[in-house]
């Protein structure tokens, strides 16, 4: 590597605008963590107005100003801020830059023996535009009328006429997909093109195939978005009527300053074209991350690994063709609402395949019951329950009763909290030692995973019976319904869940920058595990490896017949491996 | 990292047979194919779900004020300008550095050119009939297409000029390099004159 003849690069070209791949993933990590952070505690806000509707709240009441909270009971447009805001950090600050920003952005390159992304500068100006975007969003809060208060799927007409901190929420959304764009672009180009000799495609880890056709998905479907915010900017800063139809009455006032002739189902369309490929953005990497640590804590090779691939591309092929299944109750059609069911049970099918796959793998596995392994266990079965109850909602005669209930809420969240939020924490814990060459504490995580595994269940269970008994998911006191009232004790516990399960995250925070001091130290691959990444140094320096490596086999390689060890790495000779130590 | 540390930067690899840049320029078209591709859909859905007759109906050729004379010429603009940029590529090829920026400096004439008419005899034309976005959803999306078109008209402009201007600097450290970013700079701009074909005839003809 060249970087020896390099003078030491000074602080700000080191650790803020750097180059690095590892560094850009580090940084998205903290960023995005923070984020997730606070779309939580958003969140926890909104469940004290769920549980105890009207009161004023505790303690921190009056902090919010008379705006927003005036006496410390929260106004309804608040709640709507946070509610909107709450769902558009979780995915757009939080999960999907940690998945695709951190994880991908740190480890991918090192799975692939790769020194370093193909366009390290765009990975640069990637995380900048992403910085810019968590800004102008964080920013909205403050603008007169508060943020973005329609939702994070910012239907029209609604968010056509809502106040100003909608206009900032579409600046943001344009930062935020242009660097995905920007990012999807050179996670392409890294993964094809900068492989090591000998890493064929089939010899590549799971983790890097899901980042692969994530990095597709991101690539085709958020432009789409990208052209309906463009549009939704030019009907509220333009005067233009794309989501506005004629006739239309606000507040029951007759609009006729507008030209309209459009429609608000153009939104959905152009906003569910992207959202649900999204979805599979969303959980693509999480099973990544669970393939990894679940093949390393066997001590087997996973199970139908090239099902899983072809199912995974498969999957994002169908992540296209399915997003009407969102907008069965806006009256498009029988024959359009039976394609996209067909399309959408169709779409199941890969999705089980990955599961189960990954379920068989554990068959006669030497289980090693670490932290990430325990999380990786964890999310199998919580993202079951969450696909699962997706299935009645993909049908148009179950979804007339269940659409936009708590019912829609449980189910997304049992796959993205407690499938790939865990899915992200058993990454965290698996790769730490990597990036920090120090061990998180264990007992910690214990301590961490079994009362988030608890409290989480109690935040999302009860709502599949909220939504079955039809409270609205929209619904700022859902008491004033003699329906939502008869299930209000629901509300209660799954609220106390939520608080508990804040919490419980306490032991993760302080195990999670203490352990980067005063961590156990640990070798080059503590996990005794085959890829590329745990060949490289702790943490890897500039440029990554001392000399490129060759790759010789697959990436599973554990407990092989014969081998002096339990695990072959991808790097070492077979000759090397069954060498009688 | 430095460029040249990183395989593939300026050689292309031997099974996909792109460098780099040229794969991720392909792959940031793919997404602008499905930025534009997002507009042409929501004009298909207007026109289709506009009305027969009233107000909101979709205008009729006369209405719309568009003259297919001064797009054509545009149309004709912009192909010329793409036939200029293969010529500035194939000058560098060969080695004509002079040459081939002379092309590139035609490419950047003839765009600001299509801006200009664009601008001048279209846009300020409309505006002084008091034809604007909010008149109609069809000039909403004539305005909303055009204009995302003119503005990656521009930042073509840009990136040409920067390679006529400081970029320039490339050629002398590295011939192969520079040629091959004019090689990504005309993959975009076909892209760009491309879109334009599509336009045309939608908004002036159909």
């Amino acid at each position: 590597m060249s970087g020896d003849h390099h003078h030491e690069p000074s602080f700000i070209r080191k650790y803020v605008f750097s180059v690095d791949h590892k560094v850009i993933g580090v940084q998205y990590g903290i960023t995005a963590l923070s984020f997730l952070f606070l779309g939580f505690c958003l969140m926890m806000l909104m469940r004290w107005q769920l549980a105890y509707p009207g009161e004023k709240m505790p303690y921190i009441g009056n902090i919010f100003g008379e705006a927003a909270m005036p006496g410390g009971v929260m106004l309804p447009e608040f709640y709507n801020s946070l509610g909107a805001m709450h769902g558009t950090i979780m995915i757009f600050l939080g999960v999907v830059p940690l998945l695709v920003g951190a994880f991908g952005n740190y480890v991918m390159p090192l799975q692939i023996g790769a020194p370093d992304m193909a366009f390290p500068k765009l990975n640069m100006m990637s995380y900048w535009v992403y910085f810019v975007g968590g800004v102008v969003m964080i920013t909205s809060f403050f603008v007169p009328g508060g943020a973005a208060n329609s939702g994070w799927t910012s239907y029209p007409p609604l968010s056509d006429i809502a106040t100003a901190g909608q206009t900032w929420w579409l600046f943001g959304m344009v930062c935020l997909i242009t660097s995905s764009l920007l990012g999807s672009v050179n996670f392409i180009v890294t993964i094809i093109q900068l492989r090591v000799e000998g890493l064929t495609m089939f010899r590549l880890p799971f983790f890097v195939w899901a980042q692969l056709i994530t990095s597709f998905l991101l690539l085709l479907a958020f432009p789409p978005l990208e052209a309906a915010g463009v549009l939704q900017l030019m009907d509220r800063l333009a005067g233009t009527s794309f989501f506005l139809p004629e006739g239309l009455v606000v507040s029951g006032v007759l609009q006729t300053q507008i030209s309209g002739g459009g429609s608000p189902l153009l939104w959905q369309h152009l906003f569910w074209f992207l959202a649900h490929p999204e979805v599979y953005v969303l959980i693509l990497p999480a099973l990544g991350i669970v393939a990894e640590v679940i093949a390393n804590n066997t001590r087997k090779p996973l199970w139908g690994y090239r099902a899983m691939i072809y199912s995974t591309i498969f999957l994002g092929f169908m992540s296209f063709i399915v997003w009407a299944h969102h907008m069965f109750m806006t009256g498009m059609g029988t024959k359009i609402s039976a394609f996209f069911a067909t399309t959408t049970m169709i779409i199941s099918i890969p999705s089980v395949v990955i599961l189960t796959a990954l379920v068989i793998s554990l068959y006669q596995g030497a289980i090693r019951f670490t932290v990430p392994m325990l999380f990786a266990l964890a999310f199998l079965p919580m993202f079951a329950i969450g696909g699962l109850t997706g299935l009645p909602l993909g049908l148009p005669a179950a979804d007339i009763h269940l659409h936009d209930t708590y019912y829609v809420i449980g189910h997304f969240h049992y796959v993205v909290a407690p499938g790939t939020i865990f899915a992200i924490f058993a990454g965290i814990y698996f790769w730490y030692p990597k990036v920090t060459g120090r061990m998180l504490n264990s007992t910690l995580g214990y301590i961490h995973f079994f009362f988030s595994f608890i409290f989480i269940n109690i935040v999302f269970m009860p709502m599949f019976w909220q939504g079955m008994a039809g409270v609205s998911r929209r619904l700022y006191n859902q008491t004033v319904y003699a329906h939502g009232d008869a299930v209000q004790s629901l509300t209660v516990m799954s609220s106390w869940g939520a608080w508990m399960l804040g919490l419980a995250q306490i032991p993760f925070i302080i195990n999670f920058f203490i352990s980067r001091f005063a961590g156990k130290k640990v070798s080059n691959n503590p996990w005794h595990a085959t890829t590329l990444e745990w060949l490289a140094p702790s943490p890897p320096p500039h440029g990554n490896f001392e000399t490129v490596p060759v790759v010789y086999r697959g990436p599973y390689e554990y407990s092989v017949p014969g081998a002096s060890e339990d695990f072959n790495p991808q790097h070492v000779t077979t000759e090397a491996c069954s060498s009688v130590s | 990292m430095s460029a040249e540390v990183l395989p593939y930067t300026i050689k292309p690899h031997p099974v996909t047979g792109l460098y780099n840049g040229k794969f991720g320029v392909w792959l940031f078209l793919a997404s602008e194919v499905m930025l534009f591709g997002a507009l042409f859909s929501t004009y298909i859905f207007l026109r289709i779900g506009a009305p027969e007759t009233g107000p909101a109906a979709w205008p009729s050729g006369e209405e719309t004020h568009l003259s297919w004379k001064i797009g054509g010429l545009n149309t004709l603009i912009l192909i010329l300008s793409s036939v200029t940029m293969v010529l500035a590529w194939v000058q560098f090829k060969m080695d004509n550095f002079g040459k081939g920026r002379l092309y590139l400096a035609i490419t950047a004439i003839l765009a600001i050119a299509f801006v200009a008419i664009k601008f001048k005899f279209e846009y300020a034309h409309k505006f002084h009939m008091d034809i604007v976005p909010s008149t109609s959803v069809f000039f909403a999306i004539y305005y909303t297409m055009t204009g995302l078109h003119a503005l990656h008209i521009i930042g073509g402009v840009v990136v040409i000029c920067y390679f006529i201007g400081p970029g320039a600097k490339l050629w002398d450290q590295n011939r192969e390099y520079y040629t091959n970013r004019i090689e990504c700079t005309g993959l975009y701009w076909h892209f760009v004159d491309l879109v334009w074909i599509f336009l045309f005839p939608i908004l002036y003809l159909l």
